[in-house]
């Protein structure tokens, strides 16, 4: 039952932190918590597809289907953060100060949430197909009751959920004057780390030069099968034994989307005060 | 005054029919990003190994590898359940859907030990690579 717990708090984790920080992100827009809602339902039933089909899309593109998906999901859910924080630098001052009946905020607002749909959706998507093909290979072989498998699957979700809350109620409390500066840096980090996780599957299919393998290790210091070294695996890609290409994609995206909060943020109108 | 009062009542539609309004502003990247994926094999491995998953076990449990060499290893998954291949040592990790077959380049690497383990059993499931 621990060893259920443990595997299944690993995937939650990543994506539970991801929506806790992206609801915090996302707390002034209007109608958010139902977008939310329906991207993790939608993560959900994606979820079970993948599972299912999991044969299916390993066999495509002569045997690395599995990792063009996932870069894939990955590439995509990195350009929807951009998007997200780069909005969020120009509008978000704006929704804060409750200057929501700006025309242009509201229909990007709109626009906004879908990406949160989207974003959400995947990141419950690429974790939680994980989850059900271990769950059912645990309920598939003998010896280990469904009881047992039952409970300890519920603890690790709940615990996973736990953190991301924990993660989501904390950054409520950062005052507002510092609140779209915390959330866009963890989003952007969020960002650069997926895009990491992108070459890495790149490298893993042979698409990709690796440059250096590993660049750096220290896993000896702080190894990813640690409690810190999985929290800053979720939240800011750390990588214990990071490939060259991975930093090269790390670096790439954090510096684009941090230019692109600049040129927003200089566009956006002044604020009345 | 009029028109803003109209664009908020927007925001209580339907939220898939809304998503869908929006998509194309941003939907313009996703070709992009595939074609990117096209997958264009140019750069190949050095050799090819191959393990056996067999009752949640990997055989042989210890594989001998050449140092400094790319190579494409082979796991075919005996069992019907599907597993994870994972590890944090040689920063992979793929699923093996229940009998069927999956590749994973890894290298070159230094000589040294890189255990590796099947995630979805990881009591009985676990393996090292040698590279010499």
């Amino acid at each position: 039952m621990f060893g259920t717990a443990v595997i299944v708090f690993r995937e939650v984790l990543e994506a539970a932190l991801l929506v806790g920080i992206i609801a915090a992100a996302t707390r002034s827009i209007p109608g958010r918590n139902r977008w939310l809602g329906a991207g993790i339902l939608a993560g959900l039933s994606g979820a079970g597809l993948v599972a299912a089909f999991t044969d299916v899309i390993g066999a495509l593109a002569s045997g690395i289907g599995q990792e063009l998906f996932n870069a894939s999901v990955l590439g995509i859910a990195v350009l929807m953060l951009a998007w997200h924080n780069i909005w969020m630098a120009s509008h978000g001052a704006e929704l804060a100060a409750g200057a929501r009946a700006v025309g242009s905020a509201i229909r990007d607002g709109k626009r906004e949430c879908s990406i949160l749909l989207i974003v959400v959706g995947l990141a419950v998507l690429r974790e939680g197909s994980e989850t059900v093909l271990f769950l059912y290979g645990i309920a598939a072989s003998e010896g280990s009751g469904a009881s047992s498998m039952l409970s300890g699957g519920l603890a690790g979700l709940i615990l996973g959920i736990a953190v991301g809350y924990a993660v989501y109620a904390g950054l409520l409390r950062v005052p507002m004057r510092w609140f779209f500066t915390a959330t866009g840096l963890l989003v952007l980090l969020l960002a650069a780390g997926m895009a990491s996780q992108a070459a890495r599957f790149l490298i893993q299919a042979d698409l990709l030069p690796s440059l250096a393998s590993p660049l750096w290790d220290t896993s000896a210091t702080l190894p990813e099968s640690s409690i810190p070294g999985m929290l800053l695996h979720s939240l800011i890609g750390y990588d214990a034994r990071p490939a060259g290409m991975q930093i090269v994609f790390y670096a790439t995206v954090l510096v684009t989307i941090a230019i692109g909060m600049k040129l927003a943020n200089r566009s956006a109108p002044a604020l009345q005060p | 005054m009029r028109m803003i009062i109209i664009r908020t009542s927007l925001l209580l539609d339907v939220p898939v029919k809304s998503a869908f309004n929006s998509l194309p502003s941003y939907i313009g990247f996703i070709p992009i990003l595939l074609i990117l994926l096209v997958p264009v094999r140019v750069l190949g491995a050095d050799g090819e190994f191959s393990l056996v998953i067999q009752d949640h076990r990997f055989q042989p449990a210890e594989l001998k590898l050449p140092a400094g060499k790319k190579i494409k290893l082979i796991i075919e998954n005996r069992d019907a359940t599907p597993e994870e291949f994972e590890s944090h040592s040689l920063n992979r990790e793929k699923v093996i859907a229940g009998r069927s077959s999956a590749s994973i380049f890894i290298g070159p690497l230094d000589p040294g030990r890189y255990p590796f383990i099947g995630e979805f059993n990881e009591k009985t499931a676990q393996g090292v690579i040698v590279v010499q």
